[in-house]
């Protein structure tokens, strides 16, 4: 209990919270926005893979830091964009098209490594994001270390909430996209394309999703591998059911699973972490986010168009 | 744009299109081992050749489509009642364990006992890993689509935990693996000599009865009603949550035997990395085959025959094997869309 | 008014519209003009094409032939959004609305560029509630649509079209949900718009609405424009005769000689789920030989008690008796054991498989027992023979038992669901809606069936949101209002206002006037 007590009180823990916690607030955004719209992407996974590779390879080619982020974020669009035009045009399981994208966004990113670094046992390093600390903020005692010195990255993620947030609360567009997502007729009575606004969020999200796994290779591990997304998607999904589809919410979820994955990781480093297997502590997360899931599931607002399709003119 | 149904497709759009999927796939294909340097006819040539070009690669591509049979069976089952079981990775993980668990000398039975029960056992602990998130679904409406591909994480950890600790080979030098199968375990070779096992029988006769489950029982046709419209069965009095608990033990059964047949057909012992993702492969040979249990059998043997053609050519060409991956992934996504177009057609404005 | 003033006042002119499906003409050289200030009844019965012709205009579809045009300009086709920025509004019979947005939210949707930031919020509701005020549509803005009833749900429809100033304004069987007083409140709405100078289209098939609020009636049959005619030039039978085609003859009655009381719920009550009211400690009797109506306006428990009747509720508490003995284990499978037919309410929902055949949709209900299975292994050559038995007997028009339910027209695949529950001759009936979207054809045809099992001796239950079906069609009429059951009024002894005033809530005492 003390041991427990010690870590939570430590600066560098909360700094590692924060910094667990920002590549799934990045993807849980994504995806968020897909569902809030009326589609469940589960090409999440392996978006994040591309969106890794991606990132990191454009830095390792010699490219700036944002430009890898943007590169990362259109190869995330790109895959979005198929999976949008199959799901919402065509209406195709969404399902079936988003583990058929994870599948091929993680070997199109296999394959591609491979090409790049055929001989390459250890993937190189790239020199990544940097900590900047916040004047003032990160003088505050216990968290303000933690919280404001960070890399830039971080503060994007955390930025974005309160965007996206307000995007989707405060303007005609958000306001559009959560009607697709809860009533697409409605959409279509007032002459606004269900298909466009859908793909659009799709696309977006998908872009976000990206994002999020270019932190790992950009600003978290400094280097790209395989399964180095190793589910997380799979847990954002759990975030967005988690944070009941308000942004605010999956932050405070995104948060609360960095809390608990971090401690899982120091406490492998104590007596109690010598007793016990390690892969118990590395399941935690998996049965955390199932465990969420289990117990949201009765109260969360789903969309209520989520995985409805829209094909007006079926008769 | 918006979609049309047509009442009845013509034979040319049920098969057009199915073809026009296949041929952007290989052209995909071809494009990518041009992107890699080599010959892309070359290349699909060393494919073609590496997966039948010989007895040898034929066997090989049987050996590794029984699995494929398997799991592919497993993702039909669940698909076609509209249970969406993406876990069939931990069920096959879940049914090795048990082999490994009776087959390593705590039954020191004769073949013709021990099979059956390590067969059994095996089944019932796939079944149980997704009855799971089975009952989560149908008591508190859980999603079973995260829920399976979560515990895919757990239960691989779960086996590493076990080869790392009760379950290490001591005689494994130190690698994560289980000791070996006795003797009695190990399903023979069908022919002496050749290279492929009785799983691959066994996967056909899966095959088999999972068809005729479907076409002429009353659970088939339950199954078929609360996939195509659950609210429908229930008004009909389908007991819908009782129809997916047994999808569910069916579906779980079946990938689990899938872990039994490498481990005692195979392997021999169980490692870490039995399965390369054959639990995902699975969904992909389940929808190539249109969720039809016979089609099943044609399309895991097709897969297999691009892992192991792929394979092959890496060796001899130096494309990376992941283009079979990435062709698969295509070949998924474009046959969904193909069949969809085979059903309605598209009109613009 | 000179007749180049009238030419002036024209706000919507359609000109020769034809479309085609297929081999199947929905419009057929359809004109129609619309002027400044009046209301134009847009008559004809299912399929008769005014949803079609609504649909071009909306831009939904394009017509093969003809044209629109909106105060005097011509009318770009195929954009959904041009008749909307024209000023045309609709109201269609299913609401567009979102449930889990607010009032304003749905009002707001779609009225501003969506890339535009930065909103005057105060102002907007104030708009809102001005209007409301002005043409009598109390709604509060705040409110989330999922909570409201269906006659406030159309304010916000109606709201929708006035906030973008719509000047024309068409309404798809705006009265089909309403009770008789909200319908009053509807065409005084109608009426202050009239005489501000906005035009309205009223579809319907309601041949006594028409008469009251129309200037100048349309009769659609088959595609075609069949009549003309001023409001004040003709009368009901008149337009009956051009809706139909012929002369349309009322169901003949025999007097019902009511038995015993084959089904009974004593103070029953049952869940609420959501919005939707279970019944509270409701008392009901359905006697053998007797059609009980059940009328009310959408929402009050009618989906509570058909679910209880049909075995996929079960009651929290009192008792439900089936042929003098009290219901123990009761589920779908238990009730129709009882000899329940059941006609549900929505027949692509919940009456039938869209991607099964005939004979596969044909034994839904009865495909675990013999002659259909046998220990758990299905015999498919009697299903077929049952399935070829119903086509035959309730003729369904089809290619045959192997054919996908889903290409069967409404009325068809009614006919299958009617003969399924039929075929065993059952004691007790339940039809919730059984006509909803059918031709005049094919509700005779039901109807008809319906009467003869009466006739038979069923005890049959009849739910509808149609009272003049209701009043047609039942010996005894009750009406539900939130969960709670009227009296029984025998034929003839309420009126329509009576009832209306019972489907509003009044009688019930003891709290029902909290709305």
């Amino acid at each position: 209990m003390a041991e427990i007590i010690d870590i939570l009180l430590s600066t560098s823990f909360w700094a590692a919270v924060i910094r667990i916690a920002s590549p799934l607030i990045f993807a849980t955004l994504g995806e968020l926005i897909c569902e809030r719209a009326g589609v469940l992407n589960l090409g999440i996974e392996g978006i994040m893979v591309a969106g890794a590779f991606a990132g990191w390879m454009t830095v390792y080619s010699g490219g700036g830091l944002w430009t890898g982020v943007a590169i990362a974020m259109a190869a995330g669009m790109l895959f979005g964009l198929l999976h949008g035009t199959l799901t919402v045009p065509f209406s195709l399981s969404q399902h079936v098209v988003g583990l058929g994208i994870t599948l091929l966004a993680t070997s199109a990113t296999y394959f591609a490594y491979r090409l790049a670094l055929p001989e390459v046992d250890t993937p190189p390093r790239i020199e990544a994001f940097e900590r900047s600390a916040i004047p003032f903020l990160s003088d505050l005692p216990v968290v303000g270390h933690a919280l404001f010195t960070q890399t830039p990255l971080t503060y994007l993620a955390f930025a974005l909430v309160v965007v996206v947030s307000l995007v989707l609360y405060r303007t005609p567009l958000g306001l559009a996209l959560r009607a697709a997502g809860e009533s697409p007729s409605a959409v279509a009575a007032q002459g606004l394309s269900v298909t466009g606004i859908r793909m659009g969020a799709v696309i977006v999200g998908s872009g976000l999703m990206a994002v999020g796994g270019a932190f790992l290779t950009m600003s978290a591990f400094n280097s790209f591998f395989f399964e180095m997304v190793n589910g997380r998607g799979w847990i954002c999904i759990a975030l967005v059911v988690f944070g009941a589809w308000m942004p605010g919410k999956a932050l405070l979820g995104a948060v609360l699973f960095g809390i608990f994955d971090g401690l899982q990781i120091r406490l492998q480093q104590t007596e109690l972490g010598a007793d016990v297997p390690y892969q118990v502590f590395l399941m935690m997360p998996f049965l955390l986010s199932i465990l969420a899931l289990v117990v949201m599931s009765r109260r969360a607002s789903v969309p209520a168009a989520l995985m409805v399709t829209f094909n007006k003119g079926e008769r | 744009m918006r979609l049309e149904t047509v009442a009845n497709p013509s034979l040319a759009r049920t098969l057009g299109f199915p073809l026009i999927a296949l041929a952007a796939t290989v052209v995909l294909g071809s494009l990518l081992a041009m992107l890699a340097g080599a010959d892309p006819f070359a290349t699909l040539g060393l494919i073609v050749r590496g997966a039948a070009g010989s007895q040898f690669a034929l066997l090989e591509t049987l050996n590794r489509a029984t699995p494929l049979i398997f799991t592919g069976l497993a993702v039909a089952v669940a698909f076609r009642a509209r249970l969406w079981n993406i876990g069939a990775e931990a069920q096959l993980y879940a049914g090795a364990i048990l082999t490994v668990l009776l087959g390593t000398g705590a039954l020191e039975w004769p073949s013709a006992a021990l099979w059956p029960v390590m067969a059994g056992a095996a089944m019932l602990a796939g079944a149980l890993v997704l009855l799971g998130p089975a009952v989560l679904k149908v008591r508190f409406g859980v999603d079973e689509v995260v829920t399976t591909l979560l515990f895919n994480f757990v239960v691989l950890l779960f086996v590493s935990m076990l080869l790392e600790g009760p379950m290490k080979d001591p005689m494994g030098m130190g690698w994560p693996q289980s000791p070996r199968l006795i003797a009695e375990a190990r399903l023979p070779r069908i022919v002496d000599g050749l290279r492929l096992h009785w799983g691959f029988a066994l996967a056909i006769i899966a095959a088999l009865i999972v068809w005729v489950i479907e076409a002429r029982t009353t659970l088939g046709y339950e199954m078929r009603a609360v996939g195509l419209n659950r609210q429908a069965a229930e008004f009909a009095g389908i007991p819908v949550g009782r129809v997916i608990l047994k999808t569910a033990l069916l579906s779980g059964g079946l990938a689990a035997l899938a872990g039994f047949s490498e481990v005692a057909g195979l392997k021999g012992n169980l490692t870490l990395d039995i399965s390369p993702g054959f639990g995902y492969t699975g969904i992909i040979v389940a929808m190539l085959a249109l969720l039809n249990p016979l089609g099943v059998v044609v399309s895991a043997i097709f897969v297999a025959g691009v892992f192991v053609g792929a394979d092959s050519m890496s060796r001899a060409a130096g494309v990376p094997t992941y283009i079979a991956d990435i062709m698969l992934a295509t070949a998924l996504l474009t046959m969904v869309l193909a069949i969809a177009l085979t059903r309605f057609r598209v009109r613009w404005g | 008014m000179s007749d180049e003033q009238r030419a002036q006042d024209v706000v919507l002119r359609l000109d020769g519209i034809t479309k085609r499906f297929g081999a199947l003409t929905a419009n057929d050289a359809v004109s129609l003009t619309l002027h400044r200030g009046e209301v134009v009844a847009l008559l004809g019965e299912n399929g008769a094409g005014k949803t079609t012709l609504m649909n071009i205009l909306f831009g939904h579809y394009t017509a093969d032939e003809g044209s629109v045009e909106l105060f005097g300009q011509p009318l770009p086709p195929g954009n959904p959004r041009a008749a909307l920025a024209a000023g045309v509004g609709m109201v269609h019979q299913h609401f567009t609305l979102a449930d889990n947005l607010s009032v304003m939210e749905n009002i707001l949707l779609g009225t501003r560029p969506l890339w535009k930031i930065g909103f005057d919020r105060a102002a907007a509701r104030a708009r809102i509630v001005q209007l409301a005020r002005d043409f009598g549509l109390a709604v509060v803005p705040e409110h989330r649509v999922g909570n409201l009833s269906v006659g406030e749900r159309q304010r916000v429809e109606i709201l929708k079209a006035l906030y973008r100033d719509a000047r024309i304004l068409i309404l798809d069987e705006p009265t089909a949900v309403l009770t008789p007083q909200e319908t009053d409140a509807l065409f005084a709405t109608l009426r202050k718009m009239v005489a501000q100078g906005l035009s309205v289209v009223f579809i319907s098939h309601k041949l006594h609405e028409v008469m009251a609020i129309s200037s100048r009636v349309a009769v659609l049959r088959h595609g075609k424009l069949v009549g003309e005619v001023a409001t004040s030039q003709t009368d009901r039978r008149q337009l009956a005769d051009l809706m139909v085609g012929a002369e349309v003859s009322p169901p003949e009655l025999r007097p019902a000689s009511p038995g015993p009381a084959l089904l009974t719920l004593k103070a029953v009550s049952t869940a609420d789920h959501g919005n939707a009211p279970g019944l509270k400690a409701l008392d009901l009797a359905l006697h053998a030989g007797q059609i009980t109506g059940l009328a009310g306006v959408s929402g009050n428990g009618q989906s509570a008690l058909a679910d209880l009747i049909g075995g996929l509720e079960r009651p929290l508490s009192g008792a439900l008796v089936l042929h003098g003995e009290t219901a123990r284990q009761w589920s779908p499978r238990a009730a129709m054991a009882a000899g329940i037919a059941r006609i549900p309410e929505d027949r692509h929902k919940t009456g039938t498989i869209a991607d099964f055949n005939l004979t596969e949709n044909a034994i839904l209900e009865r495909y675990a027992q013999a002659p259909f299975a046998h220990r758990g292994w299905m015999d498919w050559r009697a299903a077929r023979d049952f399935a070829a038995r119903v086509i035959e007997r309730y003729d369904v028009r089809c290619p045959g038992p192997e054919t996908r339910i889903r290409l069967l027209s409404g009325g068809n695949m009614q006919k299958l669901i009617l003969g399924r529950a039929m075929e065993d001759a059952p004691r007790i009936i339940l039809a919730n809606q059984p006509v909803r979207g059918l031709d005049i054809g094919a509700i005779s045809f039901v109807h008809g069936e319906l009467l003869a099992a009466r006739d038979r001796g069923a005890a049959i239950l009849l739910i509808s949101e149609d009272l003049d079906e209701i009043m047609a069609l039942s010996d005894v009429i009750h009406v539900i209002y939130e969960g709670r059951l009227s009296p029984a009024f025998a034929r003839g002894t309420a009126s329509a206002s009576d009832l209306g005033g019972w489907m509003a809530g009044h009688g019930f005492g003891g709290g029902a006037h909290a709305a």
